[in-house]
């Protein structure tokens, strides 16, 4: 922790910095590596999809002594279909029957109950119709659809463009990401899962805006000054937002992880377990996504456009001279050394500049 | 929210902390009174939290007819399935729309959701019955089921004798009279209004005993004693009544009359249906300034209304009505003055909502939709609580952790974090159980799963107003104009960034379905109310603490020491780590 906070100090004055942004290609690598991994997976595996869009039933007995092999009998024999039996956490079990209509469960629940010695009422049940998923799915591509369109509407107009079409890859991302972790590990997609995933939506993209918020500063009269590229100047703002990533990650991965937890330890399973697992899986990788993948991106952009391209060259050119004559400019270190150590009086001095 | 503005005020001056503190202070204390006052001090818990069975219908329209599937379509079938529902003498149970083209009907525990579920599903069906006789809604003691037919009431001059039918009915008790007789409505084409024939072709019938026979009445024994024996004033006898009955065979049911007291009506077969009216629509007549009905039929409809009506009206009461039966009720049973075709109106004693009701029925009462059951969730009052408990848990949890964390890195600061995670915490509280009866929302599972994640946005704001601060301590400021100057930037990053989690939110809401919305329900809630406790408690009670000698001379505990921070020190440093030491912190 004290480490941590001396790491906060120290990246602000500039003492400490990872290059992000030089060393883009090995994150931007990865992460197609990782997103190839995703979609090899999924188009080999598939996704495990839960009986929420198979249609079936999921019945939730009372504490019962009956053991799991016997209930997964029970249930096979009364519904002529496979059965999947867990026992959760309180001793209760959860019998998962695929293929079941929603009018044939009534008849296996009765029969379930017969078979369990419980009462009828006191089994839990889920019924679905395979159409169910299939609209909910639908409606969550439409949400999806629909909430990239304004997003990408909103950014470019808040911030630009490239913004938002950053936003946008690294959206992609973390959503191929975390589909692709499903698909390899063959966790159950269901209806909690989309919920994470929705919910990723909004995450994966407001650490996003706080990173983007810090390079929009950053940057606001960049061609008044010739001390720094773009691509440095992005860097600095990554470097600048890290303790706050950190911070801000940790903090809603905890909650995520205590339901993570209790929805497995007590539960076994359901929707909060669900909704937590496709959660910290997308939180994670949504982190990740805004510094590695989100903001290189930006300035891999940015440095394509004329006024930025200028100014590079300019920048260049200014330090050339001066390291021609000698001198030894801190700004130029950055440069020269690849870990972008940007020197205090230099940091101090660019950020004043720019806070005008 | 939208463009970050660039303008920062000048530090100092616009802080007026009390002002703010006071307001939330105050509609905090309003928000909770008002929750005590109105007695729902907990939000209403969903199906899967509180136990019961929650079924979710998909409207499927017929081919060709997809544009039924729409809002007047849906809100209708939302009533016809509560009457449904209802008639099973289910309390509370609450059917709404979803979406466009799904119905969840949410059933209490402790009602039979077997039979909820078959209630539920089917399409409504609509039919126009002649009537064959009208009694009182209870069984009779001294049954006349002896078919002595005999129209002992025939006499009365204004249609009042009910009896005379086949089936051995005694004279008239409950109808007759001379109010109408099946219900508001049933004063029917009659009279006043504009069916011009009027009154000429019942009276003379009235007269005649006759026709208990011209109905070649299949009414056999069986439904006779079933008539008798049939019991309106018990819903589930009601619902029985005509359950499994096929349109083109005679039948019993139940009905209000015009002061709402139940009857039962015999019924013959069915002779036009629901899908034979055209439209239907309420209206005031010029000429007598009542509430009308008035329907328009299809073609086939209008032939076979032609053929009902000139039937009917050839009959003596009680024969010469029709009844409009929806699911198994009679809705409205006028009487037929003359041969109809393809327009009637329907007139009585009407009230503007009583005639647009029928107007309703009549339009859309056998929908054009059919309804396919979704998903069935029946959740047990012994699991939803345990899955309850499981959600709190994960909450305190999570909720817990966040605070070590933030104490642990932020020290003296997370104060003010924790303490307005509380004021969030308690105005989301707050707010879901006043909600429950404003607009019917439920706390289900993934809403506490919304909520729960909301502690991490929360957060996150203050952890970004933080660092903010920390920055310009860095810088070398003190820290009064430090919490000034950082807010500015810090209250930009917190709106862009909860506008776009609001934004999610609120697609979510609008496009999705069931448990997602209430996810996405509780997820769009606590993100305003981060706005809310951001501007109006957080940044004021900074203002306020930066004050103290505690926080503002940055006590090694306060987590805003300078020298912990590794701030500037007033004299330039030549050159940069020799402070590795007292960069040491929390």
């Amino acid at each position: 922790m004290s480490k941590l906070g001396n790491l906060g100090a120290r990246l602000h004055r500039g003492e400490v910095g990872y290059d992000f942004i030089g060393k883009r290609k090995i994150w931007y690598g990865l992460s197609i590596l990782i997103t190839i991994t995703a979609i090899v997976a999924l188009a080999v595996r598939g996704l495990n999809m839960g009986i929420e869009f198979q249609g079936g039933a999921v019945f939730t007995t009372p504490k019962t002594d009956v053991s799991v092999s016997q209930a997964q009998t029970y249930a096979e024999e009364a519904s002529g279909h496979d059965a999947i039996v867990q026992q959760l956490g309180n001793g209760s079990l959860r019998i998962q029957v695929g293929g079941l209509d929603t009018d044939k469960s009534d008849q296996v629940r009765a029969e379930l109950a017969k078979d369990l010695n419980v009462p009828e009422s006191k089994i839990a049940a889920e019924l679905v119709g395979p159409s169910w998923g299939e609209q909910i799915a639908t409606k969550a591509w439409t949400g999806l659809g629909v909430f990239m369109i304004l997003v990408v509407i909103y950014l470019a107009i808040a911030f630009e463009w490239r913004m938002a079409v950053a936003a946008l890859v690294a959206l992609i991302h973390d959503l191929t990401i975390t589909v692709g972790i499903y698909s390899l590990v063959g966790f159950e997609v269901t209806v909690g899962t989309v919920i994470g995933l929705l919910t990723i939506l909004g995450y994966s993209l407001y650490d996003t805006v706080v990173v983007f918020d810090s390079l929009k500063e950053q940057t606001k009269d960049i061609t008044k000054q010739t001390r720094y590229t773009y691509s440095e100047l992005a860097n600095r703002s990554i470097n600048g937002t890290l303790v706050r990533s950190i911070n801000t990650t940790v903090v809603a991965l905890l909650p995520v992880a205590g339901l993570l937890f209790i929805g497995g330890g007590v539960l076994g399973a359901g929707m909060l377990n669900d909704i937590s697992l496709s959660l910290f899986v997308g939180l994670a990788a949504g982190a990740y996504s805004s510094i590695f993948i989100a903001t290189p991106l930006v300035a891999d952009l940015k440095e394509r456009e004329p006024s930025i391209k200028a100014l590079r060259k300019r920048v260049l050119a200014k330090r050339a001279s001066a390291a021609a004559k000698g001198e030894s400019l801190d700004a130029a270190d950055d440069l020269s050394s690849e870990a972008a150590v940007v020197g205090p009086r230099a940091g101090r001095r660019g950020t004043q500049e720019h806070r005008g | 929210m939208a463009a970050p503005k660039k303008g920062r005020r000048p530090a100092g001056g616009q802080s007026r902390p009390g002002r703010a503190l006071a307001l939330i202070l105050i509609a905090m204390v309003a928000l909770t009174g008002g929750m005590f006052w109105s007695g729902h001090t907990t939000p209403r818990l969903g199906i899967d939290l509180a136990g019961g069975t929650s079924i979710t219908l998909k409207a499927k329209a017929e081919p060709g007819q997809e544009s039924a599937v729409n809002e007047t379509n849906m809100n209708t079938a939302v009533g016809i399935i509560e009457r449904r529902v209802n008639g099973l003498g289910v309390s509370e149970a609450e059917v709404q729309t979803q979406g466009a083209e799904n119905i969840i009907v949410n059933i209490p525990r402790g009602t039979n959701e077997k039979q909820a579920r078959e209630q539920v599903g089917t399409t409504a069906q609509l039919y126009f019955r002649p009537v064959l006789a009208v009694a009182a809604a209870t069984p009779q003691t001294a049954p006349s089921a002896t078919p002595s037919g005999k129209p002992s009431g025939s006499p009365k001059p204004s249609a009042s004798a009910s009896s005379g039918t086949t089936v051995g009915e005694k004279s008239a008790t409950p109808t007759a009279t001379a109010s109408p007789q099946g219900r508001a409505l049933t004063e029917a084409l009659k009279a006043p209004s504009p069916t011009p024939t009027a009154s000429s072709s019942a009276k003379p019938k009235a007269t005649g005993t006759p026709q208990a026979t011209p109905k070649p009445d299949p009414a056999t024994a069986a439904l006779q004693q079933k008539f008798a024996t049939l019991n309106c004033l018990d819903p589930k006898a009601r619902t029985a009544a005509g359950q499994g009955v096929k349109s083109t065979e005679p039948t019993v049911a139940c009905g209000k009359n015009a002061i709402g007291q139940w009857e039962k009506y015999l019924l013959g077969p069915a002779e036009v249906d629901g899908k034979d009216v055209d439209k239907a629509k309420a209206g005031l007549d010029q000429r007598t300034g009542q509430w009308i009905v008035d329907m328009e039929f299809t073609d086939a409809g209008s032939k076979k209304f032609q053929s009902i009506t000139s039937k009917l009206s050839q009959q003596a009461e009680p024969q010469n009505q029709f009844a409009i039966v929806l699911d198994g009720e009679v809705v409205s049973a006028p009487r037929v003055q003359t041969t109809l075709s393809a327009s009637a109106q329907i007139s009585g004693s009407f009230t503007q909502q009583s005639a647009q009701d029928l107007g309703n029925v009549l339009s859309y009462g056998a929908l054009p939709l059919a309804f396919q059951t979704q998903s069935v969730d029946t959740v047990t009052a012994a699991l939803g609580g345990d899955q309850l408990q499981a959600g709190l848990i994960a909450g305190a949890i999570g909720l817990g952790l966040v605070i070590i964390y933030l104490v642990a890195y932020y020290r003296g600061l997370s104060l003010i974090a924790i303490l307005s995670l509380g004021v969030s915490a308690l105005l989301t509280y707050v707010l879901m159980a006043l909600l429950g009866p404003a607009i019917g929302f439920a706390l289900n599972l993934p809403a506490v799963c919304g909520a729960i994640v909301a502690i991490g946005i929360t957060a996150d704001s203050f952890i970004v107003y933080f660092e903010r601060i920390r920055d310009e301590l860095r810088e070398g400021r003190t820290l009064r104009p430090a919490v000034e100057r950082a807010w500015p930037r810090a209250r930009r990053t917190i709106l862009v960034s909860d506008f776009v989690s609001f934004l999610a939110a609120a697609v979510l809401f609008i496009v999705t379905v069931g448990k997602v919305q209430g996810f996405a329900f509780t997820l769009g809630l606590t993100t305003l109310l981060d706005i809310v406790v951001v501007f109006l408690f957080t940044k004021p009670v900074m203002t306020l603490l930066a004050r103290t000698k505690f926080f503002g001379n940055g006590h090694a505990w306060s987590g805003l020491d300078p020298k912990r921070l590794g701030a500037k020190p007033p004299l330039r440093r030549t050159r940069r780590t020799h402070a590795p030491v007292d960069t040491k912190e929390a």
